[in-house]
């Protein structure tokens, strides 16, 4: 079980080396966060929307939910992307060399959360130019521990979902009735306290929730929860994902 | 020294048995061919012995590691060229191959020597930097057998190297899998449903049907088995007369005549023919027409399992099934 840092190196520089390649790709998963942020933060610019705390503008309270949204969608993918190596044989290659199952789980999910908090950090940018202001270099750097943790939770949510599956048939039911509802559950859009009671029930158990919250504390000052009570859930959750997911990979036959 | 040790080796899917109590060894430096239609049991085989699959029941040892105890060790010592192509196509060749070699842990400079060498092996060192996608069908294979080689692996196991290609490609596989079983002095174990392919490459033939092995041989004594060579004498004149004399010839192993046409079935036909035509000349007789055929391992084949390769291959894929799904089966 030894861990191989060269693997891990190789696999994390292969994933860098086709994301550079496929600029169209880079662009393609910028657009559906940036259209979001567009449309929606100008939509409802002038809008008050109730259950949020006085003072916040709807475009302050959307930039963190996009940024979320963006290493949802991202991290699932980069975890999911296990089932195109399948599809394309290239993952017996991996198999089938003398390094640990967990330095080529690290290894994807190296690569996988670069391209995830690379985008997040785009996004980031991108709102700062357009006018959003985050309140200083520590709320900085306690956001990006956050990014970390949600990309690590839907690496690992991905994974556990590609080592399950045989093909590319079931993408689109993980698509649909997971990550869209892991999305709408988890307040990146609107305040989770406008959900009736029951639905919000579910929000409770959405572990983007907890990662929105923190972010959104930690960027714009404003959470449901404590920041520390967000930061503890989300560490918990990434790191049972992380494990799932590792679990379910190397029980995975791959022939 | 054997390279590979099988023991009563056995796979089962959901109840499916792919391979039954397979028991064989392969010898060091031996090309060793699996032959058998789609669905025999080859793929799983090969998987089994390269550590993709684990096996149900039994043992197998590869390069002198037991395939389920110590399965580092087997995938260190291995070099495998899958069924279907294994290429990541948004890398170029060399980057395909950087990339095993740090996978196998190797070092920047032998890496660099090793690719090279590896490259020129297969002739593609002036197509190392174009992305694999560009790549013609050949060409990846050349690029997956060089792959396979990279790390130095005591055992190669080729996945039937050249199914999809045509007849010009096939033949340079072909020189490239002898040359290196020859130069590289590596255990080669392959896999095939093209008897010709079996016949011009491997020292020894297993004919897998069902999970099992239902012969195992030289290509040459396999065909032996069929009691040799058949060659038709057309003649024109003392047909009978011809045929008591020929009846008295020890080395002539079956004799049919039908009308003026003798069937007669002996071992390495093409040197008797000469002795044949002088014999009946000295009787008078007039030969017309000479044929002679060899048996190939289809013959074989058929006379072991009672069916053609092809018919099974039909019953497999259906005259619909498209070739690319084919070739994803398990065979």
């Amino acid at each position: 079980m030894a861990i191989s840092t060269t693997a891990i190196y190789v696999l994390w520089l292969r994933e860098m080396k086709r994301i550079m390649r496929a600029k169209s790709r880079i662009v393609g998963a910028l657009a559906m966060p940036l259209f979001f942020l567009g449309f929606l933060g100008l939509g409802f610019k002038r809008m008050v929307v109730p259950g949020m705390s006085g003072g916040v503008q709807y475009i302050q309270f959307l930039v963190p939910g996009i940024i979320g949204m963006a290493l949802l969608f991202s991290s699932t993918m980069g975890g999911l992307s296990v089932l195109w190596d399948k599809e394309f044989g290239f993952l017996k290659e991996i198999m089938v060399t003398p390094v640990s199952r967990v330095s080529i789980v690290l290894g994807r999910m190296a690569g996988g959360m670069t391209t995830a908090l690379g985008q997040g950090v785009m996004i980031l940018i991108i709102s700062m130019v357009g006018g959003f202001r985050p309140r200083g270099i520590i709320p900085l750097v306690l956001a990006f521990a956050f990014m970390i943790l949600i990309s690590m939770a839907f690496l690992g949510l991905g994974l556990i979902f590609a080592s399950r599956m045989k093909d590319m048939q079931g993408f689109g039911i993980v698509m649909n009735f997971v990550i869209f509802p892991i999305f709408f559950l988890s307040g990146a859009l609107y305040p989770l306290s406008n959900l009736p009671v029951y639905f919000r029930i579910l929000t409770y158990v959405d572990p983007l929730t907890y990662g929105l919250d923190g972010l959104r504390g930690a960027l714009i000052g404003v959470s449901a929860f404590p920041i520390g009570f967000d930061l503890l859930i989300m560490s918990s959750v990434s790191l049972v994902m992380v494990f799932l997911g590792a679990f379910f990979f190397e029980k995975s036959e791959n022939a | 020294m054997n390279a590979i040790i099988v023991d009563k080796l056995t796979k089962k899917f959901n109840g499916f048995t792919a391979v039954d109590e397979l028991s064989f060894n392969v010898e060091t430096g031996e090309l060793f061919g699996l032959l058998g239609p789609n669905g025999a049991g080859k793929t799983t085989t090969i998987n089994l012995l390269s550590t993709l699959l684990m096996k149900t029941s039994g043992t197998a040892q590869v390069a002198g590691h037991d395939v389920a105890k110590a399965r580092d060790s087997v995938r260190k010592s291995i070099g495998v060229v899958f069924q279907d192509i294994a290429l990541d196509i948004r890398l170029t060749g060399r980057e395909n191959l950087e990339f095993h070699a740090m996978m196998y842990g190797m070092g920047k400079a032998e890496r660099r020597a090793r690719i090279s060498e590896v490259l020129r092996l297969v002739d593609l060192e002036e197509k190392a930097s174009m992305l694999v996608e560009k790549y013609s069908g050949g060409m990846k294979r050349r690029l997956e057998i060089a792959r396979g080689l990279v790390h130095r692996p005591k055992v190669l196991f080729l996945d039937e190297p050249t199914l999809g290609l045509d007849a010009q490609t096939r033949r340079h596989i072909w020189d490239y899998i002898r040359k290196l079983n020859r130069e590289a002095a590596v255990t080669i174990i392959l896999t095939t449903h093209y008897m010709e392919e079996a016949d011009a490459l491997c020292g020894r033939v297993a004919i897998m049907d069902h999970g099992k092995f239902v012969a195992l041989d030289t290509p040459a004594k396999l065909k032996d088995l069929l009691g040799g060579d058949v060659v038709s004498l057309e003649v024109e004149g003392n047909a009978a007369g011809l045929e008591e004399v020929l009846r008295g010839l020890g080395w002539i192993k079956k004799l049919k005549l039908h009308e003026d046409v003798f069937s007669l079935t002996m071992e390495r036909g093409e040197r008797r023919i000469p002795e044949l035509i002088q014999t009946a000349q000295g009787l008078g007789i007039i030969v017309n027409c000479v044929h002679l055929r060899k048996p190939s391992l289809e013959d074989v084949f058929l006379h072991f399992t009672g069916r053609k390769i092809r018919e099974e291959d039909m019953g497999q894929n259906g005259p619909f099934g498209s070739p690319a799904r084919g070739r994803g089966g398990r065979s």
